[in-house]
């Protein structure tokens, strides 16, 4: 069910202190039928993810629709009660931490939502919404509420003028710079953005992702950053995980990531994106997966990229393979994985 | 990014609402009526005394004693009496249909308010809290739905004594009226109101609530609520007019209130046993009801098309 504890912490970047860490995630969501509500299965959402995030780095997490990103993310911010495993936030455990316990540590984690749309209540005017965190954690600012939403209207490239409008007044690109006001209202130390942009013009996205830049290098803030394209987290990343139906498969640097992927699912998902060169396309060969990704109800035993997998031998069928560190800052759960800084042979397991 | 220039003005989603109202003309004039009447029946005894009629007074010397029905064309209709007299009584025709309207809009509106008030509370907890709250509401709600309401109407309205809780006469039987229709027809609203919690609460912005810290109360008053007033107070709207005919048919069944005491419902009931000799009779409180009923169901769905909420 859970991957080595030993490793979970092997990955942590040299320079800056932990201020996230988790160990063996796991969330499933219970199926259940019939007029006494059995349980009759379960979706396997996240199932085991151990990482850590460290002060002032922006780390994403990618994977395509249904791995179990957007639930790490709202376990992270516990919207969501993990099944199991730990998070660990300043080095207080706040995995079962109850809501009213949570309450005043909210203020330090907040999170950017991805429905920009949805986001924003329609029937509260601006000011209302970004001056809600202020007032839902009872803090104080010189000069009012009202100055205070301000400014942040301000920070974010809205007018302060906008204080008395509604959501709908405004485009997709502005209601996610509100978003983005409101998130920031407390100074979080930590933010998880849940597909920031995702939903955005691609002309806006490149707005959006660098107002999210310059705040953090105004602000000191830590990103985690849930998104499935490519080329954004490339853009934004420090490092990378990069999912498959509910693991992490991969952690690493973004360049040794983007230069030197190991596992064959992150090979496949890089060999998708378009490159606008047309002689470098030509000699790259894209990689096409067979099949679906299976359901998360009732994942494929051992390593869950098996099925799809081109590598794949008996023993992924039988053995999980653990998270292990291949290269400095590199983990990679795969039997026999690519770009081996000591050849192809198949790994044994020793932990760098 | 975008800089104000001068004052920029918000609307709200109510100020639009209030603009796309306006050019409804036919919402407009259904309101319009709807405003007529509500007037008409807080000011019933002053329209009747400038006018000079009353509604309980008899008239024999107008009714041709042999044929029992008004002397003269249509119910007898004169200077005194502008919409004509009943049969055998001679009683005023208009005057008891202004004080009906009193009886069929108070009915109407305090039953509204009665099963707004419980479906809208038993469907936002229901849609917000879920699981076994939910399934118990839901359940009670098909419960009520299935109940067989013009009988226990009748059965219950036989059974009651003439004092009840400080109430006698027309007041306790407006009470046992009102109680009957408001209680067994919130699952109507109750079930839209669910409805539309379940979505709501699915929402982005209730998640950017709760992971600012904030508590229950705060997400079901000022997240939620602000977003279900607008259906409230549609199918509010269209739930009088069902009231009206509701009431109107208890009475016509006899359970309403208590001769002489008018209403449309009873007009309508007498009036069917006079039709072979004076049909004109069912005329007034059969258009009044009519009109009633259209009136608000054309405000109503004018209404719901201003308030739209898939219209941003």
């Amino acid at each position: 069910m859970t991957t080595t504890d030993t490793d979970s912490t092997a990955a942590k970047s040299p320079t800056g202190e932990e201020l996230l860490s988790v160990t063996g995630l796991v969330k499933h969501f219970p199926i259940r039928r019939g007029v006494l509500q059995r349980q009759t299965g379960a979706v396997q959402a996240v199932d085991g993810l151990d990482f850590t995030v460290t002060k002032g780095e922006t780390f994403s997490l990618v994977g395509e629709s249904g791995c179990g990103k957007t639930t790490t993310g709202r376990l992270l911010t516990r919207l969501l009660e993990p099944t199991a495993g730990k998070i660990v936030f300043e080095g207080r455990d706040i995995t079962h931490m109850s809501e009213g316990k949570i309450r005043p540590l909210r203020k330090d984690v907040q999170m950017i939502f991805q429905d920009p749309y949805g986001s924003l209540n329609p029937r509260h005017t601006v000011g209302k919404i970004v001056g809600a965190p202020y007032k839902l954690q009872h803090v104080k600012t010189e000069g009012g509420t009202k100055k205070a939403v301000q400014e942040l209207l301000e920070l974010v490239g809205l007018s302060p003028e906008h204080y008395n409008r509604y959501p709908h007044e405004f485009s997709g690109g502005q209601r996610q710079r509100i978003g983005i006001a409101r998130t920031l209202a407390l100074r979080p130390k930590l933010i998880v953005a849940d597909e920031p942009v995702s939903a955005l013009d691609v002309s806006i996205q490149a707005q959006v992702v660098n107002l999210l830049e310059d705040l953090q290098n105004e602000f000191d803030l830590t990103y985690v950053m849930i998104a499935h394209d490519l080329s954004v987290v490339r853009h934004v990343s420090d490092r990378v995980a990069v999912m498959y139906l509910g693991k992490i498969v991969e952690i690493a640097d973004r360049v040794d990531l983007y230069e030197t992927p190991m596992h064959p699912y992150t090979l496949a998902l890089l060999s998708a994106v378009p490159i606008p060169d047309t002689k470098r396309r030509a000699r790259q060969e894209r990689i096409r997966l067979q099949g679906d990704v299976p359901s998360p109800i009732n994942p494929p035993p051992a390593c869950r990229f098996h099925t799809r997998c081109w590598k794949a031998q008996d023993i992924c069928k039988t053995v999980e393979p653990p998270l292990l560190q291949l290269a400095p800052g590199h983990q990679t759960a795969c039997h026999f994985p690519e770009n081996q800084p000591g050849g192809d042979a198949p790994k044994t397991g020793t932990a760098g | 990014m975008v800089q104000g220039v001068g004052k920029i003005e918000g609307r709200s989603l109510w100020q639009i609402s209030w603009i796309r109202l306006k050019r409804d003309k036919v919402a407009l004039a259904g309101g319009a009526v709807v405003l007529l009447l509500i007037l008409v029946a807080t000011f019933a005894p002053l329209i009747c005394k400038i006018i000079g009629v009353t509604p309980n007074d008899f008239h024999q010397d107008l009714i041709d004693p042999s044929l029992q029905t008004p002397i003269g064309k249509w119910n007898g209709i004169s200077a005194d009496h502008p919409f004509g007299i009943e049969p055998v009584n001679g009683r005023d025709i208009f005057a008891r249909i202004v004080y009906g309207a009193r009886i069929s809009l108070l009915i109407a509106f305090l039953a509204t308010l009665l099963s707004v008030g419980i479906g809208t509370v038993a469907g936002v907890v229901a849609g917000y809290f879920g699981g076994w709250v939910d399934s118990l509401i839901s359940r009670l709600m098909d419960i009520f739905l299935a109940f067989p309401l013009v009988l226990f109407a009748l059965a219950l309205v036989g059974a009651v004594p003439d004092q009840l809780l400080g109430l006698k006469g027309d007041s306790l039987r407006v009470a046992l009226i009102v109680f009957i229709i408001g209680f067994f027809s919130w699952p109507y609203i109750g079930r839209i109101i669910r409805g539309q919690t379940l979505s709501l609460r699915e929402r982005e912005f209730v998640d950017a609530a709760r992971s600012l810290g904030a508590r229950r109360p705060y997400i079901l008053f000022t997240e939620l609520l602000p977003n279900l007033i607008a259906p409230i107070l549609v199918y509010a709207t269209l739930l009088i007019p069902t009231n009206v005919l509701f009431e109107a048919g208890l009475s016509y069944l006899g359970v309403g209130v208590r001769p002489p005491t008018a209403s449309w419902g009873d007009m309508l009931s007498i009036a069917a046993n006079w039709y072979q000799v004076a049909p004109l009779y069912m005329v007034p409180p059969g258009l009044a009801i009519f009109i009633t009923v259209l009136a608000f169901n054309l405000f109503g769905d004018g209404l719901r098309d201003a308030l739209d909420p898939r219209s941003r």
